[in-house]
């Protein structure tokens, strides 16, 4: 099952390899992490997207939980949160498909925000299933290149 | 009054109480050491970092207090690793100092650099780079702090050579803040009401204690809650000396060399009691076979140790010694319904008994070649109650676990976790270093005796009378056991067959040897070693092929024991 936690630490040097490192050293997979300094500038938030049974989990939220530079581990999974990611995506766009493409991104509410004669570029934001629906869109026309940030949540309300 | 880095290091290790560090100087470290002789800190130098560090931890677990070891950078930082991990797998509580090139030279590749806070990060509870001279005295007064509250463990400080030079004012904090380093210790009052309400409902518990006892200092409250309740008390190797083994309610060690009579308990109870034990695959054997009756309460400062190996059906996270009191408390307010548990269980300890007596710990004595048991045994009888034992790790180490019957807490040293072949001379020299006056004993085989043996100079440089027991089988004992069991007698790169003569060797350092190869000499040579002042070494020409019995195949359930050759 899949898992998005948030992870608050110290905003200190070396930390973001010990979060990794944990889930390296104990067979555990992060499918993508993102990282950056809160409101707070001495305190960093880190979405940790994973998978794992129940038992997985509890361990994977001990051991962040263990960690010195550790200040809060929160599991979304299950909770009512907000979840927003965004992606690059470099599209071929030839002169049969540069219509399609912006077309495409018009219906997602994708910007174009580079363009050459050869290729937009994309930017698109919203949960990761959106993306995912764009860049299988999009595939057809010739992906150049993709970029995604990995998913950063927020639990909603309060 | 401004200081340089390297006297502020020392002047929080005097206001940490530390007493004695050990440790081998190198050019990232030179200020440390020319500081030091300013301290009233005594140092002692080992003949190999990775000693250096197994001494701080043998120091560590006699005394309890927090270990401390200096190793240069590269190299020398490098050499700490195996000692850091034997640490860390056994919760002792260290801080170790590193030296560092240059803060300007740092990912250079300088002569003698490594990443050593990215090398241990994964062996340490914490690790530090310090990059401020200013960060200096916080960082040591939490680290000190860190590894010897919650689970204890190494940490390890990085200072680099520049931030030793530097200077600063000194002031040393008085308080830790971590803001994300909150042990819990006092255990759920309601889980506590829960687990009574368990045991006062059971008809066949155990208590299965391990070396968390020791690390919170909870012998004495474990002992009382066993005499309460009548329970049974089985320990893990680390567990071995929290509880008196020649108590009426002792079964011994439990697990891949654990007694009949401890795994049939097990496997038989109906409610297990974990103590400051993690469920280690050499404790539990086949999970799926483990306990299969039992409920299960585990009881522990560290939540990461419960439900990560076995299922459990009533955790309790606190610190040992106030969560035993608060069962036993709460038991004797509920004195009938003990009383009536005590009665009922009757049949199960009667039933322990039978297995006792039917499958007691034994081995087949010998006129003619000496039995490494028989060694163990009067090792037992002619030493002090007090004796600290040491053991490097294999044959002999089980046998020390079987057969010597530890009564008094910190008194057994050995590398469970980890397995470290060469931990117990080197920890003899900081337990030895701790208590002057005890009798300090290594139990060594002739194999893991050669990893660290260069320590013999430690002992006779400090003049540490430590007495060292070598079990000479001329094999690596446990690995040819296990070719002699599983791999149909091949036995590949086994035999120590170079017959070295460790008397001389003895000699060779300036300490006595002394060698026994016959049984009737055993005695009169441990008697002769315990006299002579200073340093000696006893070889032991022991029964080549003797096994460790009993016996669980790796992979079987603990009751599927080879009991006997």
């Amino acid at each position: 099952m899949k898992h998005t936690i948030s992870v608050l630490v110290e905003n200190e040097f070396g930390v973001l390899t010990r979060v990794a490192g944990l889930f390296s050293g104990r067979g555990f997979n992060i499918e993508s992490l993102s990282v950056a300094p809160t409101l707070d500038p001495s305190v960093s938030r880190m979405t940790i997207v994973t998978r794992g049974d129940d038992r997985i989990l509890e361990q994977v939220n001990k051991q962040l939980n263990k960690l010195i530079d550790t200040i809060k581990v929160t599991d979304f999974t299950g909770q009512d949160y907000v979840e927003r990611e965004m992606a690059l995506v470099k599209v071929t766009a030839e002169e049969d498909t540069r219509a399609e493409v912006l077309r495409i991104a018009d219906i997602f509410r994708a910007r174009v925000v580079d363009v050459t004669p050869r290729s937009y570029t994309l930017e698109i934001t919203g949960a990761p299933t959106k993306l995912d629906a764009v860049i299988d869109l999009l595939k057809p026309m010739g992906i150049k290149e993709l970029v995604r940030s990995g998913p950063v949540v927020m639990g909603r309300g309060q | 009054m401004k200081k340089t880095g390297s006297q502020i290091l020392l002047e929080c290790l005097q206001q940490e109480g530390v007493d004695t560090v050990f440790g081998y100087p190198g050019g990232t470290v030179i200020n440390i050491y020319h500081d030091i002789a300013d301290y009233p800190i005594d140092h002692i130098l080992t003949r190999h970092e990775q000693a250096a560090v197994h001494a701080a931890d043998g120091y560590a677990r006699t005394t309890g207090k927090v270990g401390v070891a200096i190793a240069t950078s590269g190299p020398g930082a490098t050499n700490t690793v195996t000692g850091i991990a034997t640490a860390y797998m056994d919760s002792v509580p260290m801080v170790i100092i590193t030296g560092q090139v240059p803060t300007p030279l740092i990912g250079n590749d300088a002569f003698q650099e490594v990443d050593i806070v990215g090398i241990t990060r994964s062996i340490t509870k914490h690790n530090y780079l310090v990059q401020d001279i200013k960060d200096l005295a916080r960082i040591v007064k939490q680290a000190f702090y860190i590894a010897r509250t919650g689970r204890p463990g190494p940490v390890l400080i990085d200072l680099p050579k520049d931030i030793q030079v530097a200077s600063a004012k000194f002031e040393y904090p008085e308080k830790v803040e971590l803001r994300g380093y909150k042990p819990t210790y006092s255990g759920n009052v309601r889980q506590i009401e829960k687990a009574a309400s368990m045991i006062l409902a059971a008809r066949k518990p155990v208590v299965y204690v391990g070396g968390g006892a020791t690390g919170a200092d909870a012998s004495e409250d474990l002992l009382a809650f066993a005499e309460m309740t009548q329970l049974p008390v089985t320990t893990t190797l680390m567990g071995m000396a929290a509880f008196p083994q020649r108590h009426p309610q002792a079964l011994g060690m439990l697990g891949m060399h654990g007694t009949y009579y401890a795994n049939m308990a097990v496997t038989n109870s109906d409610l297990l009691i974990a103590v400051g034990a993690r469920f280690d695959d050499r404790v539990t054997g086949k999970i799926a076979s483990f306990a299969p009756h039992a409920k299960i309460i585990h009881i522990d400062i560290d939540p990461t140790s419960i439900k990560k190996n076995v299922r459990v059906d009533l955790p309790i996270v606190g610190e040992l010694k106030d969560v035993l009191n608060n069962l036993s408390a709460t038991l004797s307010k509920q004195s009938e319904k003990l009383a009536a548990m005590i009665e009922s269980s009757a049949g199960w300890r009667a039933e322990i008994a039978d297995w006792k007596s039917s499958h007691p710990m034994a081995y087949q004595p010998s006129d003619t070649v000496i039995k490494p048991q028989y060694v163990i045994e009067q090792l037992r009888e002619l030493t002090s109650d007090d004796a600290i034992i040491t053991t490097e790790v294999g044959q002999h180490q089980m046998w020390t676990a079987q057969f010597f019957s530890f009564s008094q807490p910190r008194t057994f040293l050995s590398s469970g976790g980890l397995g470290t072949m060469g931990y117990g001379l080197p920890a003899a020299v900081g337990a030895q270093a701790a208590f002057p006056e005890r009798q300090v004993i290594d139990i060594s085989g002739d194999g893991s005796f050669q990893m660290n043996s260069q320590e013999l100079a430690t002992l006779v440089q400090y003049k540490l009378p430590v007495k060292i027991a070598i079990l000479n089988n001329n094999y690596l004992g446990m690995v040819r056991q296990w070719q002699e069991m599983f791999f149909d007698r091949r036995y590949s790169e086994t035999p120590m067959e170079l017959p070295i003569d460790f008397v001389k060797l003895a000699e060779a350092y300036g300490a006595t040897g002394l060698r026994a190869t016959k049984p009737e000499e055993v005695g009169e040579v441990i008697q002769k070693a315990l006299a002579t002042p200073g340093p000696v070494l006893m070889e032991f020409k022991v029964d080549r092929e003797e096994n460790v019995l009993p016996m669980v195949p790796a992979g079987a359930a603990i009751n599927e024991m080879v009991l006997a050759s």
